[in-house]
């Protein structure tokens, strides 16, 4: 069994240090057959001959949309919970202050009817939730440990009770009529249109590119340096010279920013933004992408992001013994995460550095024994 | 003050020209009758004595003396109860850690405290970085002076890891790296920071004499650099043969102050450290 295992751990390991020591050439035709690929991916003309991944139970070109989203959250996540080791347990409450923003300053249903147009409101939801990250993170943030991951819990709490019971926020009625992305082809259909979801993935897609640049920009310099030596000994770094109440608030205004951008982008899609869309789960689930794919990794996070959004959507419509599989979809989400945690605690995709950590505490233990 | 250097393996033969020297230096830190309690304990007490530019002072004790609680005062970990610590002329109380760190005070940790999972190069840049300006805009758009800083510092970095002897290793992470290593990877950090004053709390702890050797040949070029340095050290040997004085405390108290001889023959000194388990004899 554990030779088994050993063999499938070195197998992963091996195809890592073969990208890793790859000519550069080689990455990058790589890298851009991925991309590629996943542009490709919600035509039907080419997913029909994928076998069975595409989705039986739900449009897959919807539910390739809602994975993106995750990814983007995954991401934004990452940042604060796998560089600089912050425990947020409320991030969805930042996507939701940027969908309601879109939702508040775009609906004909909301009480100020600004009727802005998506596109310029949404720098101004990113800008939002980039400033409740920094009120949120301003008290809190200078204590350590604990309190964070309780002050963000009740973050989000907060959000959701708001969205429910507060008569600005419309609860269960929800706003309607949230316009959409701007564009249109030639000949005046738009092309961001209700049933099409394949332009909305390909925008989230296209994002998603554009922020790993920028993350990856962040953590390949003093920044990211900043984040992992406050994650790894917070009192070394102060007294290294790392300023580190204000680079934990830009982690987190950082995180928070893309999951503003998340939600504006959601909201300018769904059309519909109600107060059903925001459950704690979904904070949950997210943080459990990150340390599902490696938390600390940008692919690792994207991996876990795209894997878990995708296992959970995957169980939809299909039916055993009877049972609806999708109704326990969490269940299998938990056994999933459980197996994982027994066999591969470092995340599917390591950082390079917790592998080495996981590596020698196998052979401590073996040592040990 | 090149003309002020002893050769410390022949510890002032002639004791009153080097006072009269001493007295002619710039102070640079000083701890002014500091008193430091912890509940009942009370870790210093009316600690009182002074660094000058240049110098390399010891401070030793038996365990539990209190030095770690005074390098702790010092860096702006504990703030004292009475009495206050200015560095630069400046009050260190109230000052952020990382401030202090800019204005020049370093330290290394008696229980090491390296980033384990960063390699022993982004230790050190970290250490630079303390200088860097570059903001989270620039390092977001990859501005020109992210790649210049980014460069400076890789540089420095090499540099330092080469001074220290460990410039092989800088791409192992810090946990991989021997006892040793750490040791020496810890001082490379620290000099990035570009310090006036490195601290340092039992550097060689754990080393075999040939090793120790190494170590003070190193201090002694950190010192030759410019740098003033306080070194915390049980081996009294160790001390004697690299510092310019010493300040010995014992139970949070300072029981003596002078050159290397004086304090070697002091008898409050040989008191505290007669039975003391260590590695002076
Ligand atoms: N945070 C703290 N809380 C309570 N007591 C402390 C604390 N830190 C240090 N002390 C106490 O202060 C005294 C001095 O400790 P300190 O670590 O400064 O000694 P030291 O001279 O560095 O000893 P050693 O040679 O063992 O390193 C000890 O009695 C210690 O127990
Ligand atoms: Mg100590």
């Amino acid at each position: 069994m554990t030779t088994v295992l050993d063999k499938l751990r070195s197998g992963r390991e091996a195809v890592g240090e073969r990208w890793h020591h790859a000519p550069r050439w080689v990455r990058w035709v790589l890298l851009a057959a991925l991309i590629v690929f996943f542009y490709a991916l919600p035509n039907k003309e080419f997913y029909q001959y994928l076998g069975p991944i595409p989705t039986p139970g739900a449009n897959f070109t919807q539910v390739l949309f809602t994975i993106s989203i995750y990814v983007l959250l995954a991401v934004g996540l990452n940042i604060v919970v796998g560089f600089a080791g912050l425990l947020d347990l409320g991030y969805f409450g930042f996507f939701a202050v940027g969908a309601y923003t879109v939702a508040v300053l775009t609906s004909p249903s909301s009480d100020i009817k600004t009727l802005w147009p998506w596109l310029l409101v949404v720098p101004i939801a990113i800008g939002l939730t980039m400033v409740s990250g920094v009120m949120l993170g301003t008290p809190t943030l200078r204590l350590r440990g604990d309190y964070l991951a309780l002050v963000t819990l009740g973050f989000a709490e907060m959000i959701r009770i708001a969205a429910t019971s507060s008569t600005f926020l419309k609860g269960q009625r929800g706003f309607n009529q949230i316009p959409h992305p701007p564009g249109e082809y030639a000949d005046g259909k738009p092309f961001f249109g209700v049933l099409d979801a394949r332009p909305y993935y390909w925008l989230v897609l296209t994002l998603i590119i554009l922020v790993v640049i920028g993350v990856r920009n962040l953590t390949h310099s003093r920044v990211g340096r900043a984040w992992i030596s406050i994650r790894e000994d917070e009192d070394a770094a102060q007294l290294m010279g790392v300023p580190t109440f204000k680079f934990k608030l830009w982690a987190f205004a950082a995180g928070a920013a893309i999951a503003g951008l998340a939600g504006a982008l959601f909201a300018g899609k769904q059309n519909f933004v109600n107060s059903q869309n925001f459950e704690l789960l979904n904070s949950i689930i997210i943080l459990a992408a990150v340390i599902f794919g490696g938390s600390g990794n940008i692919v690792g996070a994207i991996v876990g992001g795209g894997l878990v959004a995708y296992m959970i959507e995957r169980f939809r419509g299909i039916e055993l013994f009877g049972i609806e599989l999708y109704e326990y979809r969490f269940l299998f989400f938990g056994l999933v995460l459980v197996v994982m945690m027994i066999f591969r605690p470092q995340g599917l995709i390591p950082n390079r550095r917790r592998a080495a950590e996981f590596k020698d505490r196998r052979k401590e233990v073996i040592v040990g024994e | 003050m090149s003309d002020t250097e002893q050769t410390p393996a022949v510890p002032a033969q002639a004791g009153a020209p080097a006072v009269e020297t001493v007295a002619r230096r710039e102070p640079l830190l000083e701890v002014d009758h500091v008193t430091l309690r912890f509940g009942g304990v009370v870790a210093l007490n009316d600690v009182d004595f002074t660094l000058y530019k240049g110098e390399i002072l010891g401070l030793i004790g038996p365990n539990g003396a209190g030095k770690t609680t005074c390098f702790n005062a010092m860096t702006g970990i504990y703030q004292p109860t009475e009495g206050q610590i200015r560095f630069r002329g400046q009050k260190i109380s109230g000052k952020k850690r990382h401030h202090i760190t800019k204005m020049g005070m370093a330290r290394t940790f008696q229980n090491i405290r390296l980033f384990p999972e960063m390699t022993a190069l982004e230790n050190v840049q970290v250490g630079a970085d303390a200088h860097h300006k570059t903001s989270v805009v620039a390092a977001l758009l990859r501005l020109p002076r992210h790649w210049k800083e980014e460069r400076e510092g890789r540089e420095k970095a090499e540099r330092l890891l080469e001074f220290v002897g460990i410039r092989h290793r800088m791409h192992e992470f810090a946990r991989n790296l021997s006892y040793g290593e750490q040791r020496r990877l810890e001082i490379a950090r620290a000099l990035a920071t570009d310090p006036v004053l490195l601290c340092l709390d039992e550097p060689a702890a754990g080393f075999n004499p040939a090793e120790k050797e190494e170590l003070l040949q190193l201090i002694r070029q950190i010192r030759d650099t410019g740098v003033t340095v306080l070194l915390i050290e049980h081996d009294m040997r160790l001390v004697m043969g690299v510092t310019d004085r010493i300040v010995v405390l014992e139970f949070g108290k300072k029981i003596a102050e002078g050159l290397p001889v004086e304090v070697r023959d002091n008898p409050k000194v040989i008191a505290a450290y007669l039975g003391v388990p260590d590695d002076a004899a």
